[in-house]
C-alpha cells in the first residue's frame, strides 16, 4: 500500500563478519541453525516486508531471540540492514545522510525502551524534557512541554525526583512521557511494558490505549506477550526466526493462525476478549436487540442470553444491520 | 660450550660507544632546544612562581580562612573543616608554613595541568580504540619506569628548577587521570547511551549530557589519585630544586635528622588526607541521584 506511514521491505540484517557475503545462502532459504552451525553469522532478519498504516498501533509479537527488537531498531537506523529498504513517509531511511538521520529521530520518530533508558543524573523534568532539549528548544519552552507530559501521564509532584527514586512503572511513565514531548508522530515502543508487573503492565496499557484515542500516533509496539498484544493491536504481525509468520488483526490470528507455532500460541487466550461479534454473522437478523459489530464476544454473552430465542442483530459501522448471531455460536466460538 | 654459559651480548666496546652516541645525540638535541622549551614553559614558570608567592605572602590566618571555607564548601562537614585548620595551625605552629605553602603552589598547579592535559586524553581514548592502544603502552611507562630515570633527560633539558620538577611530578600524576577517564566513559550504561542516540542526540550532545556526567564519580576517583600520586612525588621533585617540604626530607635523611623528617612527613601526610577526604566527599555529593528513595 502506497498509503502506508512506514514501509519496511525484503529487509535482512544478518550479525557477523561479512553478512554480504553469507546475504546470497539467506536469499536461498538456509535456515537459522544452519548458517549459524556452518557459516558462523546469526540471522537477525529474514526478508521482513511490513507496511505500518498512519495513526495505527502495529504490534510486532515474538518469544525472545526472535528478531523483534532487531527490527524496531532499524525504523530509525540504531542499526543498520545488510538488505532491504525502509521508507518513511516515502523517504529512504538508508538513504539519509547523517544530519537528515539525527533530524529524524530529533523530530520525527520518538522511543519507548523496555530498560528505560532514563537519564539518572538528571531530574523527572530534565528526562522529559531531553528530547526538547536535543530538538534545541528553550529551557522555557522545554520545561512548559515537560509539564505538561508529566502530568498527563500522570506524575504531578515528581518533577523533582530522580528516576531511582521511582518505581518501575513510574519510570517508564517518565519514558512514555519524554517519547511524547517531542511532538513527534512516530512512537516506537520496544517492550515497553514488559518489564512491569502485571498488574501496572495493564494500567500502563491503558494510559496508552486512552493516549492514543487522543494523539494518533503510529504507533509500533513490540512484545512477547500474546495477551498484551491482543489487547493493543490494530494489527499484529508474529515473529519467528527473524520472519514474519503471519499478520493481520488480533481477530483473524485468533480465528485463523496460519501454522500450528501460531496455534500453540493462541490456544490458551480468552477468546471472548478477542472475537467480535462481526466475524460470527450468518442468516437472517431476528428482530429486537441489535448490537454494533465489533463488540467483544465476552461482552455480548449476556445480551445473547437475554434476547428472544437467544439470538440478537448485528450492525455494521453505518447501523445498517447485517445479519444475526446466537447464542449457541458464540459459545461455540469462545470454546472451539 | 662456551655459547652457552656466556650470554651473547654487544662487545663492551660497541657498547659504550652507543650509549655515548645517544648521551652526545640528546646532548645536542638540548643545546639546540633547550632554549626553546624553556621558553615555551617560561608561562607556566611565571604563574608557579606567582602561585607560590601569592600563598607564600598572604597573611596565615588568611590562609587558614581560604583554607577552612574550601574544606566546607567541598565536604559540607565541621569535622573536616576543623580537623584541616586545625592541622595546618599545627604545621604552622611547628615551623613548617612556608615548605608547607611551596607544596601546595606546586600541587595545586600539577592537579590543574594533569586534570587539563589528563580529560581531554581519557575521552580521546574512550572515544577511539586505536587510541586506546596507542597510549594505554605509554601509560604503562609513565607508571612503572623509575622516576630518577626520566629525572635525567629533564633536567639534561631544562636544568634544575621548578618547572622541570613540576613536569616530573606531573609525568608521575597524570596515568591514573587518564586511565580513570577513559574507564568511567566506556563504563557508561548502553542502554542510557542508546536513548539519547535515538532521541538524535549529536556525538558532542552525548558527550556532555551523558557520558560525562555520568563518568564523573570515575573521574574524581581519577583526580584524587593524581593528588596523591603528585604528592608522593613531593620528596623526589625537591631533589631537582623544588621547594617545600621535601627539601627538609632529603635534608634529614642525608644527615640523619630523625625528629625533622618525621616532622615534615607528617606534614606531606596531613595535606594527602585532608585533599583526599575532601575530593572524595566532593565527589560523593555530586552522585546525590545514586541515593534511591527519599530525597
Amino acid at each position: 500500500m502506497s498509503d502506508a506511514k512506514i514501509s519496511i521491505r525484503n529487509l535482512y540484517k544478518i550479525f557477523g563478519r561479512t553478512p554480504d557475503k553469507v546475504l546470497p545462502l539467506v536469499r536461498d532459504g538456509v535456515s537459522k541453525e544452519d548458517l549459524l552451525a556452518q557459516h558462523d553469522h546469526v540471522l537477525g532478519i529474514n526478508d521482513v516486508s511490513l507496511d505500518i498504516q498512519p495513526h495505527g498501533l502495529q504490534v510486532v509479537m515474538g518469544l525472545s531471540g526472535s528478531g523483534k527488537s532487531t527490527l524496531i531498531r532499524h525504523i530509525n537506523r540504531l542499526i543498520d540492514p545488510t538488505a532491504g529498504e525502509i521508507l518513511i513517509d516515502g523517504e529512504d531511511v538508508l538513504r539519509m545522510s547523517e544530519s537528515r538521520l539525527r533530524d529524524l529521530r530529533r523530530f520525527r520518530t520518538s522511543m519507548v525502551f523496555q530498560k528505560f533508558g532514563l537519564l539518572p543524573h538528571r531530574k523527572v523534568l530534565q528526562n522529559v524534557a531531553y528530547g526538547l532539549q536535543v530538538q534545541g528548544k528553550s529551557e522555557t519552552e522545554s520545561t512548559r512541554a515537560a509539564r505538561h507530559w508529566i502530568a498527563r501521564v500522570g506524575l504531578d509532584g515528581y518533577e523533582n525526583h530522580y528516576p531511582a527514586q521511582l518505581s518501575g512503572g513510574m519510570q517508564q511513565r517518565v519514558g512514555l512521557a519524554r517519547a511524547l514531548a517531542t511532538d513527534a508522530d512516530i512512537l516506537l515502543m520496544d517492550e515497553a511494558f514488559s518489564a512491569l508487573d502485571p498488574l501496572i503492565r495493564t494500567e500502563m496499557q491503558g494510559i496508552l490505549l486512552e493516549l492514543q484515542q487522543e494523539l494518533h500516533k503510529t504507533i509500533i509496539f513490540i512484545t512477547h506477550d500474546l495477551d498484551e498484544a491482543l489487547r493493543l493491536g490494530d494489527n499484529i504481525a508474529i515473529l519467528r526466526d527473524g520472519a514474519v509468520v503471519q499478520q493481520g488483526s488480533a481477530q483473524q490470528i485468533v480465528l485463523r493462525p496460519a501454522d500450528d507455532y501460531i496455534r500453540d500460541f493462541v490456544k490458551d487466550i480468552n477468546r471472548g476478549r478477542v472475537i467480535r461479534l462481526g466475524s460470527l454473522v450468518e442468516g437472517t437478523a431476528p428482530g429486537g436487540p441489535v448490537l454494533p459489530h465489533d463488540t467483544l464476544l465476552e461482552d455480548a454473552l449476556l445480551h445473547l442470553s437475554d434476547a428472544p430465542q437467544q439470538r440478537v442483530a448485528v450492525s455494521d459501522r453505518s447501523g445498517r444491520i447485517i445479519g444475526g448471531v446466537d447464542l449457541k455460536t458464540a459459545i461455540r466460538a469462545i470454546h472451539a | 660450550m662456551d655459547f652457552l654459559t656466556t650470554f651473547p651480548s654487544m662487545g663492551r666496546a660497541d657498547l659504550a660507544a652507543l650509549r655515548r652516541g645517544i648521551d652526545a645525540g640528546f646532548r645536542n638535541f638540548s643545546r639546540e632546544w633547550g632554549e626553546a622549551i624553556e621558553a615555551f614553559f617560561h608561562p607556566l614558570l611565571m604563574f608557579l612562581v606567582w602561585f607560590d608567592k601569592l600563598l607564600v605572602n598572604t597573611p596565615w590566618p588568611v590562609i587558614l580562612g581560604v583554607i577552612g571555607v574550601l574544606v566546607w564548601a567541598g565536604s559540607r562537614s565541621w569535622v573536616m573543616t576543623l580537623g584541616s585548620v586545625a592541622a595546618f595551625f599545627l604545621i604552622g605552629y611547628f615551623g613548617m608554613w612556608q615548605d608547607t605553602m611551596s607544596t601546595l603552589a606546586i600541587i595545586s598547579v600539577a592537579t590543574i595541568l594533569c586534570i587539563a592535559i589528563g580529560i581531554p586524553l581519557g575521552i580521546l581514548m574512550a572515544r577511539s580504540n586505536r587510541a586506546q592502544s596507542t597510549i594505554t603502552p605509554v601509560l604503562d611507562v609513565m607508571q612503572t619506569i623509575p622516576s630518577f630515570v626520566y629525572l635525567i633527560p629533564v633536567v639534561m633539558l631544562l636544568g634544575i628548577g621548578r618547572v622541570p620538577g613540576l613536569i616530573a611530578v606531573c609525568i608521575y600524576a597524570l596515568p591514573p587521570i587518564v586511565r580513570l577517564t577513559n574507564l568511567g566513559i566506556r563504563l557508561v550504561d548502553r542502554d542510557v547511551l542508546e536513548a539519547s542516540t535515538a532521541f538524535g542526540a549529536s556525538g558532542w550532545q552525548k558527550l556532555w549530557g551523558v557520558q560525562v556526567p555520568l563518568a564523573l564519580p570515575n573521574i574524581f576517583a581519577g583526580i584524587n589519585q593524581t593528588i596523591m600520586m603528585a604528592l608522593a612525588m613531593v620528596v623526589i621533585a625537591s631533589m631537582i630544586g623544588v621547594q617545600g617540604l621535601g627539601v627538609p626530607v632529603l635534608r634529614a635523611i642525608s644527615n640523619q635528622y630523625l625528629a625533622l623528617g618525621v616532622m615534615n612527613g607528617l606534614a606531606i601526610v596531613a595535606l594527602a588526607i585532608i585533599f583526599d577526604r575532601v575530593s572524595q566527599r566532593y565527589g560523593q555529593r555530586l552522585q546525590a541521584h545514586r541515593k534511591g528513595h527519599g530525597q
